[in-house]
């Protein structure tokens, strides 16, 4: 095969839908802190997706897709892209765009981290960590789902990332809160958020760059990448229902709690996206919905400060869509069958690549946030807390 | 009738609001205020030097009592919103010559 133009096209146009992404992660969480900490929030977004660009063609794209080196991590061959090229040769699109593909993934995974560590973290100890988490945590895990690692060869399907993206984020946000302490006063007062049509808005920017996260994941435009493009929507809209009824029979129907759900429903979909038709996305979203509100809920029942529900949205909906890739997948839609086809093996490969990115991604976060924590301190001070980051950090006002 | 105006942490008020609830004190206006005190602020540490934070958000209370209950509001609102640290707001008491209800017209509380 040669270059396919219609590929190619798809691809620019799909990395661009997810750069889109990032910020709107940074507008999501911005929306949810107190005002005091609007741009603060949503700079981190934007930082996160500068450092990760820069890491990325230097160092991370090899390690994540170069020779693989015992199925862990691949090696330093494409160290500062040498030899990822224009020249498409047999394949369908250049390497260099693979290579800008993947790097927005990597770059929105960090911004999803911030929500451990929101309105409370040192800017130039988050630039330290943010280097070494995409170093350390993001690109083995990238490499064992999709760089030819074990994960890969055991058969454990991952579609666009729901292992990679959205397990790996959300407990490393569950192991960074944890390290660094809860926001002072939490607990003793409301931190009701300060602008939640912001949240709305980043949601929808979110949402819009799925159908590149999914659809683009394809890596084609055909057959596969339309239904991944259905499919995503499907299970948005399903999320995004089952939230609004479930916080609706405790309550109001929250409009933050539609949001969040469609969230859910977008990571729980996300490993699942070209493997499932439209009927199981519909339970697939709704399910994800659910569990994801419960996760919040326990969360706030154990008074633990995850501030803004990575955990509970992108870590357990993204556990969720791994085991649930392994019940649904159907042969007809791109031959893998799941549970429900009778293919047990399917659902325990999934299961071990799910748990194992779990535990990697928590267990190396905390290690790395404990270690910066005791050396530079990942928070700021009582009197910057208080102030609020936007003008202790940045020196700047909403 | 005195009008007691505080001027508070934002982060005090929850607690402000549920020890006047307590007495049967519910009537209140409140305001989103900018402001600084003697201390000018508060004055942020850097390796490099130092750096002024001069107006901090606050809430600001409007209540206006009878003339019996105005000791007991200073009182609650004293303990409710301290802190102890630089920065806990302070208390101002005018007097107030007329309250009208706009419904019914009638005069006084």
């Amino acid at each position: 095969m040669v270059l396919d133009t219609g590929t190619t096209a798809w691809l620019l146009a799909s990395t661009a839908l997810v750069m889109l992404m990032t910020p709107g992660v940074g507008f999501f969480y911005g929306g949810l802190v107190r005002r005091k900490n609007f741009i603060s929030m949503v700079a981190l977004s934007f930082i996160a997706f500068a450092l990760v660009s820069i890491q990325w063609v230097i160092v991370g794209y090899s390690l994540a897709f170069g020779q693989d080196i015992g199925g862990f991590i691949g090696n330093l061959e494409f160290v500062g892209l040498s030899g990822v090229g224009m020249d498409a040769g047999d394949a369908a699109y250049p390497p260099i765009l693979f290579m800008v593909f993947q790097l927005v993934f990597a770059a929105i995974t960090m911004a999803i981290v911030t929500s451990g560590l929101a309105e409370r973290v040192k800017l130039s100890s988050f630039i330290l960590f943010a280097l070494l988490w995409t170093t350390l945590v993001y690109d083995p895990l990238a490499h064992w789902a999709w760089g030819g690692g074990w994960a890969a060869s055991i058969g454990s399907l991952d579609f666009a990332g729901g292992t990679v993206v959205h397990i790996s984020s959300g407990f490393a946000a569950l192991a960074v809160a944890l390290i660094i302490g809860k926001r002072s006063g939490f607990g003793q007062y409301s931190m009701e958020p300060h602008n939640i049509p912001m949240t709305l808005l980043g949601a929808a920017l979110l949402w819009f760059g799925w159908f590149g996260f999914n659809a683009g994941s394809a890596l084609a435009a055909d057959g596969l990448a339309a239904n991944a493009f259905v499919v995503t929507n499907i299970s948005a809209s399903a999320g995004a229902l089952a939230w609004l009824a479930a916080s609706w029979v405790r309550g109001k129907p929250s409009s933050l709690g539609m949001v969040s759900g469609a969230v859910a429903g977008l990571v729980g979909i996300t490993p699942a996206a070209g493997y499932v038709g439209p009927m199981a996305a519909i339970a697939i979203g709704a399910v994800a919905g659910l569990i994801c509100y419960a996760a919040m809920l326990f969360r706030l029942k154990k008074g633990l400060d995850e501030s803004l529900d990575a955990w509970a949205v992108h870590g357990m909906g993204g556990l969720w869509g791994a085991l649930a890739t392994g019940i649904f997948a159907s042969a007809a839609i791109n031959g893998y069958s799941g549970l429900l086809e009778g293919n047990v093996d399917q659902f325990i490969a999934n299961a071990i690549g799910a748990i194992s990115a779990m535990v990697y991604a928590f267990v190396v976060t905390l290690v790395l946030a404990f270690i910066i924590d005791r050396t530079l301190g990942l928070r700021v001070s009582e009197e910057e807390e208080y102030v609020g980051l936007d003008i202790s950090q940045h020196g700047e006002r909403v | 009738m005195k009008l007691i105006k505080a001027i508070i942490r934002p982060e005090r008020f929850d607690f402000v609001k549920k020890a006047l609830e307590d007495k049967a004190i519910y009537g209140m206006t409140i305001m989103e205020v900018m402001g600084r005190g003697d201390q000018k602020g508060i004055a942020l540490q850097y390796r490099g030097g130092s750096m002024m934070v001069d107006l901090i958000p606050k809430i600001q209370i409007e209540i206006v009592v009878k003339e019996k209950d105005a000791e007991m509001v200073i009182q609650i609102v004293k303990e409710a919103a301290k802190t102890g640290k630089i920065g806990d707001g302070r208390i101002f008491v005018l007097p107030v010559e007329r309250s009208i209800r706009v419904r019914t017209g009638e005069e006084d509380l």
